[in-house]
């Protein structure tokens, strides 16, 4: 039963960088999870934290958020700005009991093809074996049911 | 109590401020905020241990703002929600005469806004016992049972938005939950429309919350909704080590960076 469930991961990247890398494992003929479906951002500066609400809201199990790495920045401090974000956004997820661990954050360049298709797939693995993210289905499915 | 009265009474005859915020008496025993325009209103002024509000947030109401130039009477939450006002430019030096009333009951004048920051500099400001209480047993907690606690709280609110109302630093003229293309925030108040709306504000305010507690004392239905923002300040102090509304040259902690901030989560 476990085994058949596909989860619904949402990345969110940015476009110098993380798109870039994506791109690359696709041209380096690297397999990885279709579980994954990738919205292209200027910047992680401008990835909002309500589109990981909306992305859970809209019935993603799992998100990735990924940009350039720390100093690699195309508009230089972007990712300076997004890193204290996620830093206290985390924070507060946790704080109210949403599961933190559906959420991945990570630093991938514009040459490392290998590493996004390794994140994806770890991911993808982790989601499926956490399943459904049904805690939050709940609460936005009694939106229609009511 | 008689120093506040007469301290208003002669800004307002000096014409040094055409309007003293303060509390007055209100009904069944309870305070609520005045507004002393003339010697005989200066007179109703009051000032006790029942005056928790936080009268910052009239600063900048567009009924109140003209009549600056303004005099508040000032608890410390009011001092740092004012000098967080001031640092986001939302108050100019001069337009406030600050009248801080301090433990032992003192009235300080303040008329320049460095001189709060000197009032403030001997403060160490700490979070109510009952509050910190309730963070630390929440963080005891599993996120399975926060996530309970959380939903269930967030099932009763009706989506009124006194929190909004009641805070200091909410001054937006359009607020993030008014935007309708996108809609952010759903209208209706449904549970998850509810949690999106307080993440959002808590999110709003985290490295500009002065921790008055002002928008868990204004729930009309008692969701500690006041814990959110709190717990942000607290970590951000703990982590980037900013303590926002102290300082007036304090930027949101948010809006700056270190290129060497440290994470344990980024891979």
């Amino acid at each position: 039963m476990e085994n058949d469930f596909e989860p619904k991961i949402v990345a969110f990247v940015c476009n110098w960088c993380t798109y870039a890398g994506a791109d690359l494992t696709g041209t380096s003929r690297i397999k990885y999870s279709p579980n994954v479906k990738i919205i292209r951002f200027p910047c992680t500066g401008r990835i909002d934290f309500m589109l990981l609400l909306k992305a859970f809201s809209n019935g993603a199990d799992g998100v990735i958020v990924s940009g350039c790495h720390p100093n690699d920045c195309h508009y230089t401090s972007g990712n300076f700005h997004a890193r204290r974000r996620w830093v206290v956004f985390r924070t507060l997820l946790d704080f109210m009991g949403i599961d933190i661990n559906r959420i991945t954050f990570t630093w991938v360049s514009a040459a490392e093809g290998a590493k996004w298709a390794e994140v994806v797939n770890t991911t993808a693995s982790k989601i499926k074996e956490l399943g459904p993210y049904e805690a939050y289905r709940k609460i936005t499915n009694e939106i229609w049911e009511s | 109590m008689g120093a506040i009265n007469e301290i208003a009474a002669r800004l307002l005859e000096t014409g040094e401020a055409k309007v003293v915020i303060g509390y007055g008496e209100g009904s069944f025993g309870s305070v609520r905020p005045a507004f002393a325009r003339n010697q005989e209103e200066a007179e109703k002024l009051i000032y006790d241990k029942r005056c928790t509000q936080n009268l910052a947030m009239y600063v900048y109401k567009k009924e109140i703002s003209p009549l600056r130039k303004l005099a508040i009477v000032a608890n410390v939450s009011t001092l740092r929600g004012i000098i967080r006002l001031a640092s986001e430019n939302q108050i100019k030096n001069g337009d406030i005469i600050t009248l801080y009333i301090n433990e032992l009951g003192e009235v300080i004048e303040c008329k320049a806004l460095s001189e709060i920051e000197i009032c403030l500099a001997e403060i160490t400001p700490e979070i109510k016992p009952e509050d910190k209480e309730l963070i630390d047993k929440l963080d005891a907690m599993t996120p399975q049972e926060r996530w309970n606690f959380w939903i269930s709280e967030m099932e009763s609110c009706i989506k009124c938005y006194a929190c909004r109302q009641a805070c200091p630093l909410c001054y937006c003229t359009q607020c993030a939950v008014e935007v309708n293309q996108p809609q952010w925030i759903p209208v209706a108040a449904n549970t998850s429309g509810n949690l999106e709306w307080h993440i959002t504000r808590a999110m709003h305010l985290s490295g500009r919350c002065v921790e008055c507690g002002q928008c868990g004392e204004a729930c009309p239905v008692n969701i500690p909704i006041h814990l959110l923002p709190i717990k942000l300040a607290e970590e951000i102090k703990n982590i980037y080590g900013t303590v926002s509304g102290m300082k007036i040259q304090e930027s949101n902690t948010l809006s700056t960076f270190k290129p060497d901030d440290k994470e344990n989560f980024i891979g």
